[in-house]
């Protein structure tokens, strides 16, 4: 049987779903498909495949193998055009899922904003109403206010403003992130001034209100009592809020799947999404940018190790135990690619060298050209005003004037450290008129584009911010502990995160005086007797 | 600590004659060590934690090397006397007493001939 024609007409379990895994859907990854046809067109031989027995699981983990679908004739889509602009039906529902996701995750935001404004009016106009209250309902039989009840308003008044100061430094900042689970501190906290303020106002109804009181100054003493406490409820905000995080107390080492890129940092007791929102923020400034394009060599050298190995199978299709069958063939091809020699090694170490070699010319190739391109402008003194009014650029302009000169050298440097769909050419010339405004030598425009740097440098197509999922055993919202994993997993590469505690360390004091340092010559004497 | 069980040791009595040089009657031989040295910086030591008093020179032709006294032999006796808790000054003076014109000698030397022996055969040097 060809093999080029068992591709035309039949749909197989698609691998590259974003993270989502649907058994029995059947669609159609056009890269693949493509990729696959080249290499079935090189190949001579023949592979006949026995199906799985069990349907596999996303990601089929035979890589370089197809696998034979003897449904296809009931079960084939009519997806199965070579027009480009098809969509599948997997990505109308990864469309739709991305829509509801942003619109319920602002669904909760603005409910939660709501429930914050209502507490916080709430919690702002108790004391007042406090005040009020007696005045409008039974003026005349009011005590007057004498001097310490007129200073009980003062106190009032500057004890509210300092709670509104506080509220505001505290809590109204643009919140930073969407994390999966509430806020449990915060969740906590918010419980606590409804029960309080609750309280208050029931005490407040049922002895004042109800029976109508007439000692004013105990009414303002009591509303002050409520300031008081409300603004100790602050201060413990602050305390679980802010400080308790800030004493470090786990290690955790940040790992990139792809890369193996690692990082380690100090934490606090954070709950496991709050310090994933912390790892990530440090992710976004120290781990250098995600470069897809660095990854392939190693892929292709891995499809070349299992395609050199093919597996018959004799027997044929309607085997029964046909996991059995999987399992010993997988045993069978490590064995045979054990043996063979392998001279892979060789290409990998000469071809790397050639890399580096081709690598270093072209950077001084780039390096000369960004020179000479620099000397053909400079800063406009007074003198030149007078002389060629006509020929005076902004930094724009200046940019544009030289860009050509290096943009080749430039152009085949970021091709060759395989960079270039990282800087587009609008980004080049911004930042070189960014360089040229600020006084910069050529070595420090090229800087950015000799090595890779944090993910924020780049555009924001790099930064894919909202599109992290935090993977974890443990419920996110309990604390980190020593031995927790979990993974911050991205479109196509995931952060591993381990954590381990900082040792409880034991110091001890030794005291030295200072006149105990004496010295002593060492002798070595010979006499002649 | 006397690690002469370590290795195969002789001990040798030698006479010397002290020679009489002018005004001095000399021995013909320098030592080295004491309890005040360094006793790191001894070459002919095996332990070199050993403050004794070793012999570092011989003078050719005079009258220690005459009597058969060799370099790297460890003084353990003059004449009576213990030498091995000896300051450096303190060994140069008794053996350089005017009034004595023979010093007895009681030394320890490490015998390469009976090192072979003994690794070969395993008999013991003759005390």
């Amino acid at each position: 049987m060809d093999t080029e024609s068992t591709y035309s007409g039949y749909s197989y379990y698609s691998g590259r779903s974003r993270g989502s895994h649907r058994h029995g859907e059947r669609s159609r990854d056009r890269d693949r498909h493509k990729s696959r046809n080249k290499d079935s067109r090189s190949e001579k031989s023949v592979t006949i495949n026995t199906p799985p027995a069990e349907p596999l699981l996303g990601d089929s983990s035979v890589r370089g193998e197809q696998v034979q679908d003897d449904n296809w004739g009931e079960t084939t889509t009519a997806v199965t055009g070579t027009s480009e602009h098809s969509l599948s039906q997997e990505d109308i529902v990864r469309i739709t899922k991305d829509l509801e996701d942003s619109v319920g995750l602002d669904c909760r935001r603005y409910f939660t904003l709501t429930l914050a404004v209502i507490l916080g009016l709430l919690v702002f106009l108790t004391p007042l109403a406090f005040l009020v209250l007696p005045y409008i309902l039974w003026p005349e039989k009011l005590q007057t206010c004498g001097t310490a009840c007129e200073g009980l308003f003062i106190s009032v008044a500057f004890k509210l403003l300092i709670l509104l100061l506080a509220v505001w430094a505290l809590f109204f900042r643009s919140p930073r992130a969407g994390l999966p689970r509430v806020f449990v501190f915060r969740a906590l906290l918010a419980v606590l001034v409804l029960l309080f303020v609750m309280s208050y106002w029931l005490f407040y109804g049922v002895r004042i209100l109800d029976t109508q009181d007439e000692n004013y100054q105990g009414i303002v003493q009591y509303a002050v009592s409520l300031v008081d406490a409300l603004l100790f409820i602050h201060y413990l905000a602050i305390v679980l809020l802010e400080l308790r995080q800030l004493q470090p107390c786990f290690s955790v080492s940040v790992m990139r799947s792809t890369d193996g890129e690692k990082r380690h940092y100090n934490l606090g007791q954070l709950s496991i999404q709050r310090a994933a929102l912390a790892i990530l923020e440090h992710y976004y400034c120290d781990f250098p940018v995600h470069n897809p394009a660095l990854l392939s060599a190693s892929k292709s050298r891995a499809a070349k190790h299992l395609a050199g190995l093919k597996v018959y199978n004799v027997d044929g299709p309607g085997n029964n135990a046909a996991a059995g069958m999987a399992h010993s063939q997988s045993r069978a091809m490590i064995a045979a690619a054990a043996r063979r020699r392998d001279t892979s090694h060789n290409e990998l170490y000469y071809e790397e060298a050639e890399h580096e070699r081709r690598v270093r010319k072209r950077k001084a190739r780039l390096v000369v050209a960004v020179e000479e391109a620099f000397t053909h402008i400079k800063r406009m003194q007074e003198e030149d005003q007078k002389k060629t009014p006509g020929d005076v650029m902004d930094p724009r302009e200046a940019a544009q004037a030289i860009f050509p000169s290096m943009a080749r050298a430039l152009q085949k440097y970021l091709r060759t450290t395989k960079q270039q769909h990282c800087h587009s050419m609008e980004s080049i010339q911004q930042h070189l008129a960014f360089c040229i405004t600020n006084n910069m030598t050529p070595k420090a425009f090229l800087e950015s584009y000799l090595s890779a740097g944090p993910t924020l440098q780049y555009s924001r197509n790099h930064w894919l911010a909202r599109q992290w999922t935090l993977i974890s055993e443990a419920s996110v919202t309990s604390g980190l502990s020593d031995g927790s994993i979990f993974q911050l997993k991205c479109v196509d590469f995931s952060l591993v995160v381990t954590t381990k505690k900082i040792p409880y360390i034991q110091m001890s004091e030794e005291y030295i005086d200072p006149k105990s340092h004496k010295f002593v010559l060492r002798l070595q004497s010979e006499t002649s007797v | 600590m006397d690690l002469t069980y370590l290795f195969p040791v002789e001990q040798q009595r030698i006479e010397i004659k002290k020679l009489r040089q002018g005004e001095n009657l000399i021995l013909g031989f320098s030592i080295g060590g004491g309890i005040d040295q360094d006793p790191g910086q001894n070459p002919f030591s095996d332990d070199k934690a050993d403050k004794g008093i070793y012999v570092t020179r011989i003078t050719p032709g005079g009258p220690a090397d005459a009597a058969n006294l060799r370099m790297g032999d460890k003084i353990m006796q003059v004449n009576g006397y213990d030498m091995t808790m000896m300051t450096h000054d303190q060994a140069r003076k008794r053996l350089t007493q005017k009034k004595e014109d023979v010093v007895r000698l009681l030394v320890t030397r490490k015998s390469l001939e009976e090192a072979v022996k003994t690794s070969m055969g395993g008999c013991y040097p003759r005390q």
